[in-house]
């Protein structure tokens, strides 16, 4: 491993690594939203990128979650380097090994909670009932085992990213890739969902949390600073 | 993996170990009626299109159905085998009369199985004699056969038709229209009428006769009546006759000569259930116009549930990048949109047939036809409304599965 922190404990260790990853949108003119990225996380870890708006989070983000492909470079997730998958195979990582968060919660506004969480499982082939099960339990995971049945429009802001988050959980990924989860939240939800990433990491889920506020980083066990698509700092695992 | 001679993508899903992305069918249902569940009236008014038009083309095609089968039906009570044998009439064609032995010459034909004679009587009918002459109220006087209401398969609305008996008195036995226009609807026995200067009691009354409607208007006597009491030379004017139905066209072909050997190109002959045939036969050009109709609904539907389509897309960008997210293929989003294109078309089509149906029925009960839908046109029916919502959810099925789900996820 020539990444720039501390090397994982052993290979297999490695939940997600990429390799001088560069994006480069075709646009004219061209914008390199990544140049060069080194970055991996090992499994249990809890890493907090943080960076301007404009410095590529988002766009790291997507090439760690394998919604797109980078330009130049590597980049492995679960033990998959995705320039040897088909996109159809990107669609099975996502849904086995990947589980995402997003600022504006994504959810299906029909559903009740329990249904978009098990929606998490959807194209994993898992019999409903299977799915159903393993959102309620997803569901109480993240203090929402009373609000099953309520459709998505009729909760709160910090109750929907609790059902987004539970609904990332649900399928047990290898890693699980949140941008600005507390973008949407005022502060005390903001506060609450953290709190909840960092119990749910306690438990042994990997998280990346793409954020815009240092605070919230740098009160993570190891925090990424991201400028103009490149890594400026990287704190590796803090002991703590 | 020694799977050599498999195909590279599954080499690689069978090498890599991943096991690959899978939407159960009853899954994928859920996913295609969505958009359905959460924008009801746009839904609603996308089937609308379609619905109008297989309304259309089932309605249509039913009545047809409908209304044919009653022809046939009626066809069947009444008989193909009627022939009528008239005097032509007006001028420089004859007199207007057939010699007086056409009806005897005509039943020596070998396939002629019975044959009627009708003779006009020249005389006027009133409801009574005060009534100044010239108001006759436009009713004939008839004197014919006994045998004539078997022969044209009519029916009496109330009272007795002549038999040999009352056709040696003054009866009459009135037509459903001459019995309106005396106002006689119910037989008591004893109603007279005011017939050609002498009282005539009527003994019955007419239905509507469906293969020859000149009767209706008329006053019918017996032929021995006209010739005892109104002094009336019995020549007739038509004969009217039924034929061994394997024979009709050669029966046809040797009436005229038969009726009237000297001047055969005074005579008419005609096949009554020829007009009502006929009358199928416009109806049938009306159905093709309204099936175009109905064809034209359905592509204007067809343009309504595409542009819905795409609508729905591009609003649900965000939807198709979470779900690409969650681990949806490309195939799978294609399958959502296009299952909810068909779907809004199996709505409207389904409602289309329901609605075609039911005026159908309310058409045919108002007409007493017996309702019969063709299975083609439910199953043809909701064929066009699929192959119609098949095509117009093709292009933005595959707009949504090309989406990058990282502009779809951007997007919101
Ligand atoms: N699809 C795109 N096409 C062109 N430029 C893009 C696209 N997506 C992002 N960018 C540009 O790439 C840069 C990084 O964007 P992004 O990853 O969204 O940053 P952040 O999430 O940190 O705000 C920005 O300059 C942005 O305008
Ligand atoms: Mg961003």
């Amino acid at each position: 491993m020539t990444t720039g922190h501390p090397a994982p404990a052993s290979g297999s260790d490695v939940v997600l690594s990429l390799r001088g990853v560069t994006k480069e949108y075709p646009t004219t003119p061209p914008v390199r939203a990544l140049r060069g990225v080194d970055f991996s996380v090992t499994r249990g870890e809890l890493v907090g990128v943080v960076g301007p708006s404009g410095s590529g989070k988002s766009t790291l983000l997507h090439i760690m979650g394998t919604l797109d492909r980078p330009t130049a470079g590597e980049v492995t997730v679960a033990g998959y380097n995705i320039d040897e998958l088909s996109d159809k195979d990107l669609s099975a990582l996502r849904a086995r090994h990947i589980g995402f968060v997003f600022q504006q919660f994504h959810l299906l506004s029909g559903y009740t909670a329990l249904d978009n969480v098990a929606d998490g499982l959807l194209y994993t082939g898992m019999n409903v009932s299977d799915r159903r099960d393993l959102a309620h339990r997803a569901l109480t995971r993240v203090g929402l085992g009373h609000r099953l049945g309520h459709v998505a429009t009729k909760l709160s802001g910090g109750e929907r990213q609790r059902v987004a988050v539970a609904r990332a959980l649900v399928g047990t990924p290898s890693i699980v890739l949140a941008d600005e989860p507390t973008g949407n939240l005022d502060t005390k939800n903001s506060d609450a969902i953290v709190e909840l990433i960092r119990q749910i990491n306690d438990e042994g889920v990997t998280f990346v949390v793409i954020t815009h506020n240092k605070e919230i980083a740098e009160a993570f066990p190891r925090t990424a600073g991201l400028r103009d698509g490149r890594i400026e700092y990287d704190s590796g695992r803090r002991h703590e | 993996m020694a799977a050599s001679n498999t195909t590279r993508g599954a080499v690689m899903s069978n090498g890599n170990g991943l096991e690959p992305s899978r939407l159960h069918s009853a899954d994928a249902f859920r996913t295609a009626s969505v958009g359905l569940q959460t924008r009801k009236l746009r839904a609603a008014l996308s089937a609308l299109g379609i619905m109008i038009g297989i309304a259309a083309m089932v309605g249509v095609l039913g009545l047809s159905e409908s209304s044919k089968s009653d022809l046939l039906a009626q066809l069947d009570r009444l008989g193909t085998n009627l022939l009528t044998v008239q005097a032509g009439s007006g001028i420089g064609i004859g007199s207007g009369e057939l010699p007086v032995e056409a009806a005897g010459m005509i039943s020596r034909i070998g396939p002629v199985e019975q044959t009627s004679t009708i003779s006009s009587v020249d005389v006027n009918v009133y409801k009574s004699d005060y009534v100044p002459e010239g108001q006759t109220g436009g009713i004939t006087v008839q004197a014919v056969d006994v045998n004539l209401l078997e022969t044209l398969a009519g029916s009496m609305a109330d009272g007795k038709f002549l038999d040999p008996a009352t056709a040696t008195y003054p009866t009459a036995v009135l037509g459903s229209v001459a019995a309106e226009r005396l106002a006689i609807h119910a037989v008591t026995g004893t109603q007279q009428i005011w017939l050609g200067g002498q009282w005539f009691t009527v003994i019955g009354v007419l239905d509507e006769f469906e293969l020859n409607p000149d009767l209706d208007r008329a006053a019918l006597i017996g032929l021995t009546t006209a010739e005892d009491f109104l002094d009336h030379e019995v020549v007739p004017s038509s004969v009217l006759v039924r034929a061994n139905p394997d024979f009709i066209d050669e029966v046809t072909s040797v009436l005229s000569a038969t009726a009237n050997p000297q001047n055969p190109e005074e005579v008419e002959v005609a096949r009554p259930s020829d007009a009502l045939e006929a009358k199928e036969a416009a109806d049938d050009a009306f159905t093709a116009l309204f099936l175009g109709l109905g064809a034209v609904a359905l592509l204007v539907g067809g343009v309504g549930i595409a542009n819905v389509m795409v609508i729905s897309v591009l609003e649900r960008r965000s939807e198709i990048g979470l779900r690409r997210a969650l681990g949806a293929t490309k195939r799978h989003v294609a399958v959502q949109f296009l299952g909810e294109a068909l779907l809004l078309s199996a709505v409207g089509g389904i409602g289309g047939i329901i609605l075609g149906w039911a005026v159908t029925g309310v058409y045919a009960n108002v007409k007493g036809w017996s309702v019969l839908i063709p299975p083609i046109a439910i199953g043809g029916g909701m064929a066009a409304a699929l192959l119609i919502g098949a095509i117009a959810g093709l292009y933005p099925a595959v707009r949504a599965a090309r989406m990058s789900p990282t502009e779809a996820l951007r997007s919101a």
